[in-house]
């Protein structure tokens, strides 16, 4: 028997249950959906979309089926043990690769946040890109996005994993570069794609010092493993640096954040995607998934240690995000640094042992950012003329879009961490953890930046939908309340002409007042579970629930401190710099933005430290210019200079040298040798050579076709050959 | 199973690799085509290996692997030249590009 494929049904005495058992249907359903979608997309009616939400339902149906059932046996079993399921993919000598299921709490977790949140984005999109002109192979590509997410979440072993977080990565090149007519969207998927795998380098090479390490491949084995570890203790704690290098790419951490802004060039359902449950979250979920990896290798929560490069790496992210969320124009560029912020929380949260309140976290956190991203482009697609800029086109949209500006205002509430809003359980259980665990600069770190996160999601809500309406805002919000008013923006909308105006070559979408249901109804959704979330782990003194602690603790795999007790009184030097954050940003933008003439107006402009402060933010700490001309130019400059300098100096000599002793040479053999005997030879023979060159010549047809053709029948003469002589 | 479904999958692959090479204008399209013809290969390689798995030798395996990473690096010098042709034709048909005729 020739590949055998063999199913080994791992130590799962316990386990039980269809969808338990069936787990691995969650990702393949839509991954079979994407080439549906490739193939017959284009000829249906709705142009593949269909079978995009078909594909999502289904996983979303499974996965809901798969976490109750997960529920049910950690309630029947005090030590629920992963459920894992794995068939052979390939070997390569001892070792067996699979590829399979493993259904923990985590991954339970995981997979119903990616399924319901692909499942609203896809909703979303069919109205959002409307029309488009790669309709099908956005939803072809949306779709084996969630498939790749997935997959990974799946992963029994790190290389189904490694399968998961590629698929990923190419993914989000095809989406940011979405409409690559225009090149800075192309460069910024290029960009993506790039920093993205410098990070992945680290992936393979942790995986590659886990395997020397252990042995093994597989996830539960590995974390057992390293829970208990005793060997080499420098070398775990360099495959964890390597794997953490990775998590660094993916999730946007400092130093390798500055592709998560310049994605926000794709579509905003893609960004919305992104940023909220997939892609982005990878990387966390990585550290969270083989915690014990890099709880033992990075020495966390040892007495004595009061940093750790986890959570210093996330405590950096979350300041040094929030401080560029204050100068973006750009709506959606806000809301890309606010998650390079918020998972910087998540790290941190890591980094200092609270793996709880960080994976609930991102639990949180994916609901009210996907629906901060929707209603951003709910105000671009409806609003504001398909601008995303908040100077120039927003403004005072608050009552032209009840909705959009509700379900907007929940989820900053969340976001923010106001008290009894999902995001506050989760955020403010990551900054107590911080405390406890005595890691006191990381708690400090959490307060400022609830206090940044405040301030800066106040600017952005004021600048949006409170204030005068501005540029295409002033437009949209006009056209309804006076048709006969002078059209306030200057694109030249005549009131009398009915057919829809035309903006930057799109037709422009008057909905009476809010966006259609296709954008509104996710949007109810995702404001509303921004709101209810937190309930799940609320640890706050009238609630006290732990739902999310029961059915995940499992997945830890190692053991870590005690989460500390809520207690209302350590909650509150953070809701006091929550609600200051909204009143200092709240005068500060009154000042700055409202009408009224105010000493606060221009600063930046006439006051020399501030501008510079200013000009810093806006130039991104020039980091950008670092990677770009000192980095990149500072390693690929001298490589081409070197290689020129060889060129000239000693390759030219050596060709020099050797031409001149061959002309001197040449010299005497055409004055002796040539001129006699072989004119003679070379005349005769190039009689013959221009008939046979001649007979050949429709050969050289420079149809590249053509050679090839020639080519493979020569090989096939030759194979004829060869057959016909051994026989 | 049988060595021959493979080694014909591989003549199946390979023969539309060929076809492709011939008849496509698109020089992606064609760099595509090379890519069927090697996996192909590779597909043979590894229905050999399997054969002798018993022997415990990996040769094939590691020949396979092998002509995956030299793929990798002759598809990214390939479209190195398509792209370098399409700035300075605006055209990567094949059909445009016969300078070479003799």
């Amino acid at each position: 028997m020739l590949f055998a494929s063999e199913t080994e049904h791992e130590a799962v005495a316990q386990a039980s249950g269809w969808f338990l058992d069936h787990a691995w249907l969650i990702p393949l359903i839509p991954a079979i959906a994407f080439f549906l979608i490739i193939m017959f997309g284009k000829k249906l009616p709705r142009g593949g979309s269909e079978i995009g939400i078909a594909s999502m339902l289904a996983s979303l149906v499974i996965s809901a089926g798969t976490a109750y059932q997960w529920i049910d046996l950690v309630g029947k079993t005090e030590h629920a043990e992963a459920v894992t399921h794995s068939t052979t993919w390939f070997e390569i000598g001892s070792l067996k690769v699979g590829i399979g299921s493993r259904i923990d709490g985590l991954a339970m977790m995981m997979l119903i946040l990616v399924a319901f949140i692909s499942t609203l984005v896809q909703i979303y999109s069919t109205e959002y890109v409307r029309g488009d002109r790669r309709y099908t192979h956005f939803f072809g590509s949306l779709t084996l996005f969630s498939a790749g997410m997935l997959t990974m979440v799946l992963a029994p072993n790190m290389v189904q994993l490694i399968l998961g977080w590629e698929i990923m990565g190419l993914c989000s090149f095809l989406l940011i570069g979405h409409w690559w007519e225009e090149r800075a969207n192309s460069e910024a998927a290029l960009k993506a794609f790039w920093t993205v795998r410098v990070g992945d380098m680290g992936l393979l090479v942790g995986t590659g010092i886990l395997l020397a390490l252990f042995g093994t491949l597989d996830i539960g084995e590995i974390n057992a493993k390293a829970a208990e570890f005793t060997g080499d203790h420098k070398l775990l704690a360099l495959g964890a640096v390597a794997l953490f290098i990775a998590c660094i790419g993916k999730s946007g951490q400092f130093p390798l954040h500055t592709w998560l802004p310049d994605a926000m060039a794709g579509p905003t359902p893609v960004s919305s995607l992104l940023h909220s449950s997939t892609m982005v979250v990878a990387g966390v979920f990585l550290v969270a998934r083989l915690y014990p990896v890099f709880h033992t290798g990075l020495d966390i929560n040892l007495a004595g240690h009061h940093f750790n490069l986890i959570a210093v790496i996330g405590g950096i992210t979350v300041l040094i995000a929030a401080g560029l969320a204050f100068v973006q124009n750009d709506i959606k560029k806000v809301l890309a640094y606010s998650t390079v912020s918020q998972l910087g929380y998540m790290m941190m949260g890591l980094g200092v042992g609270a793996w709880m309140p960080a994976v609930f976290h991102i639990f949180t956190h994916a609901f009210f950012k996907c629906c901060l991203f929707l209603c951003a482009g709910s105000v671009a697609h409806t609003g504001s003329h398909h601008s995303f800029d908040m100077k120039k086109d927003m403004g005072g949209l608050r009552k032209k879009m009840p909705i959009t500006f509700l379900t907007w205002m929940i989820s900053t509430a969340a976001l923010c961490g106001v008290p009894f809003f999902s995001g506050f359980f989760s955020k403010d259980e990551i900054i107590d953890s911080a405390k406890g665990n005595d890691y006191k600069v990381f708690f400090v770190v959490g307060l400022i930046g609830a206090f940044m996160t405040t301030a800066y999601m106040t600017r952005a809500t004021y600048l949006t939908f409170f204030g005068k309406a501005r540029g295409g805002a002033a437009h949209f919000v006009n056209e309804h309340e006076d048709h006969s008013h002078e059209p306030a923006h200057d694109e030249g909308h005549d009131s009398d002409d009915h057919h829809a105006p035309v903006v930057h070559g799109k037709p422009l979408v008057f909905a009476p007042d809010d966006s259609p249901w296709q954008i509104t109804v996710p949007l109810i959704i995702l404001g509303a579970l921004a709101l209810v979330a937190g309930y799940l782990n609320a640890a706050a003194k009238p609630f006290e629930t732990d739902y999310f602690h029961r059915w995940l603790h499992s997945s830890i795999g190692v053991e870590i401190p005690e989460a500390p007790h809520f207690e209302w009184m350590n909650a509150v030097p953070s809701i006091a710099l929550v609600a200051a954050g909204f009143i200092v940003s709240l005068l500060i933008c009154k000042a700055v933005f409202g009408e009224g003439n105010s000493p606060l107006k221009g600063l930046t402009q006439r006051n020399a430290i501030l501008g510079g402060v200013h000009k810093f933010l806006v130039n991104k700490y020039y980091l950008d210019a670092l990677y770009e001309k000192v980095i990149v130019r500072g390693i690929a400059h001298p490589i081409s200079a070197a290689a020129y300098w060889t060129n000239q100096h000693i390759l030219d000599g050596i060709v020099n040298a050797v031409g001149k002793g061959g002309k001197r040479t040449g010299e005497m053999v055409y004055k002796y040798i040539d001129q006699g005997l072989v004119d003679g030879v070379v005349n005769g023979s190039g009689t013959t050579a221009t008939h046979a060159g001649g007979a050949l010549q429709p050969v050289q047809s420079g149809k590249v076709n053509l050679y090839g053709a020639l080519l493979f029948g020569a090989a096939a003469v030759g194979a004829l050959v060869l057959v016909l002589v051994n026989s | 199973m049988l060595v021959n479904n493979f080694l014909l999958l591989g003549a199946l692959l390979f023969c539309i690799g060929v076809y492709g090479v011939i008849v496509r204008k698109n020089a992606v399209l064609v760099l595509m085509s090379i890519e069927l013809i090697l996996n192909s290969v590779n597909i043979n390689l590894l229905a050999f290996d399997r054969l002798w798995a018993d022997s415990g030798n990996n040769d094939g395996n590691v020949f396979a692997l092998y002509i995956i990473a030299v793929a990798a690096a002759e598809v990214g010098v390939g479209l190195a030249m398509v792209l370098l042709i399409f700035r300075n034709r605006k055209t990567i048909s094949l059909d445009d590009l016969s300078e070479m005729k003799g």
